[in-house]
């Protein structure tokens, strides 16, 4: 990142291809890694908490399902739990909704997006990886609109192109980067 | 309370709205979790086609359908039969064969939106011989919804959904035989509501509503704050028998609550409580 900012957290946008990325990426970061990372992951409204125990087990960070009105704590990794939207309070707690679909999605990347942006502004990083689906493009959007950072997962390394081009389309966002790379930009947060 | 931040323009027009909304019209959205009913307002804001919330607060107080649909963006009312089929089948093992205890029952589902589940419970209870010794109260914020409760009409759109739901959940007839269909519709069989009792409560501002032998809240909690969940189960509290039960929606919990020791956890994963005895 060439501009002067200083990231607070980071919210992460994930679908069809999705766990395969979260896998590489998550365990890439170090146990003093010291924001907290938001995540949402489109799974099916009836999946257990397999995949989010499966993260943790191969991480250094802690990884849980996000819970309603936790604190959002440094160093700690929250997904949305399936059938939940996942949304950040002003006072950087969070809350859980079961309202409609969004894009048809429950939990959906743009209400976790949009909220965030809301609360952490220029302090807010936004990183929308691979999937089938259009979710992540308006949140994203949010997230540059509020004066946050900006990255899409490069289209050609995504397991899934069809959502890292449509958030690239509506965002023209600040990055374009594989996997790899934007885990070596991670690492300097 | 929770300190509010005040930084941008938005959030002090949605401050004003709120305290206008109480004032007028006595609805009080003013400790729902903050970030949820901005999202939900600014909705609103966009379907009116205005540009702020200052200029949907103008139309909201001199305009009482402008209120109305407000209020209607403001409650949830995503439901389902038979929704999360473990939560039934753990009250069918654990909770029901204390409740076939008692020789007459009261149940409430508190926020109850479209009634999706107050007919689940009906079906349960039928089938577990308790249906005819049971009053229900079927309650919500929204005067919508509960007309549409009472009616018992539902799309049949969702009914394979729902009869695969009341299969996990350990139903033990064949789904079709408690309702009628037509092309688009379903209407579920007139005994399952002779016991219901459908009306306006808005656990915010209303008091303690019966003395219940078991309490439905479902996914009504995560939308307030902590401070007025706390106050809610409070209410919810006084208004169970000792020995009643409480049932939360999943993610939801006493864990932070002052009340948390006044009830001991019958199924924990599932959320069902039992309120001790004082």
């Amino acid at each position: 990142m060439t501009e002067k900012r200083k990231i607070k957290a980071v919210v992460v946008g994930a679908s069809a291809g999705g766990l395969f990325a979260l896998k590489k990426l998550l365990p890439a970061l170090p146990a003093t890694f010291s924001c907290p990372i938001l995540v949402v992951q489109h799974m099916s409204p009836h999946s257990d908490n397999y995949m989010t125990r499966m993260l943790n087990d191969l991480s250094q960070l802690t990884i849980k399902e996000a819970d309603e009105k936790e604190a959002i704590l440094p160093g700690t990794v929250y997904i949305a739990p399936p059938d939940y939207h996942l949304l950040v309070e002003a006072d950087f707690t969070l809350s859980l909704s079961m309202e409609e679909k969004v894009n048809y999605s429950r939990p959906s990347i743009d209400v976790l997006f949009e909220t965030a942006a809301d609360v952490y502004g220029s302090h807010l990083m936004g990183i929308v990886l691979t999937g089938a689906s259009a979710d992540g493009a308006g949140g994203l959007l949010a997230v540059k609109k509020k004066g946050g950072y900006t990255i899409v997962q490069h289209p050609d390394d995504a397991e899934s192109p069809i959502m890292p081009k449509a958030a690239i389309e509506r965002t023209n966002p600040h990055k374009i980067l594989t996997l790899d790379k934007i885990i070596a930009l991670l690492l300097q947060v | 309370m929770e300190a509010r931040d005040f930084s941008t323009t938005e959030n002090i027009e949605l401050e004003l709205l709120l305290q206008a909304v109480f004032m007028q019209y006595g609805y009080d959205f003013r400790d729902y979790s903050r970030a949820h009913v901005k999202r939900r307002v600014k909705h609103r804001v966009a379907q009116e086609g205005m540009k702020s919330i200052s200029e949907l607060q103008n139309y909201v107080l001199h305009d009482r359908s402008t209120f109305e649909r407000l209020v209607r963006s403001l409650s949830i009312n995503v439901t389902e039969m038979f929704r999360n089929p473990d939560f039934y089948k753990s009250v069918r093992e654990k909770v029901i064969p204390i409740l076939k205890t008692y020789p007459y029952l009261k149940i409430w589902h508190a926020g109850c939106a479209t009634g999706e589940e107050v007919y689940s419970f009906a079906i349960m209870l039928k089938e577990e011989g308790l249906l005819k010794r049971t009053q229900i109260y079927a309650t919500d914020f929204n005067p919508d919804v509960i007309q549409q409760a009472q009616k018992g009409i539902f799309p049949i759109r969702n009914i394979k959904e729902y009869t695969t739901n009341y299969q996990k959940a350990g139903g033990k007839e064949s789904f079709s035989d408690y309702y009628h269909a037509n092309d688009e519709w379903v209407i579920f069989e007139k005994s399952l509501k002779k016991n219901i009792v459908f009306a306006e409560h808005n656990l915010v501002t209303d008091g303690v509503f019966a003395e219940v032998n078991m309490i439905i809240c479902r996914n009504v909690l995560i939308y307030f704050n902590r401070n007025l969940q706390n106050e809610v189960l409070k209410l919810l509290h006084k208004s169970l028998i000792a020995g009643g039960f409480l049932a939360l929606g999943t993610k939801e919990s006493l864990m932070f609550s002052s009340e948390e020791k006044k009830y001991k956890a019958i199924d924990a994963r599932q959320k069902i409580f039992k309120k001790k005895h004082d």
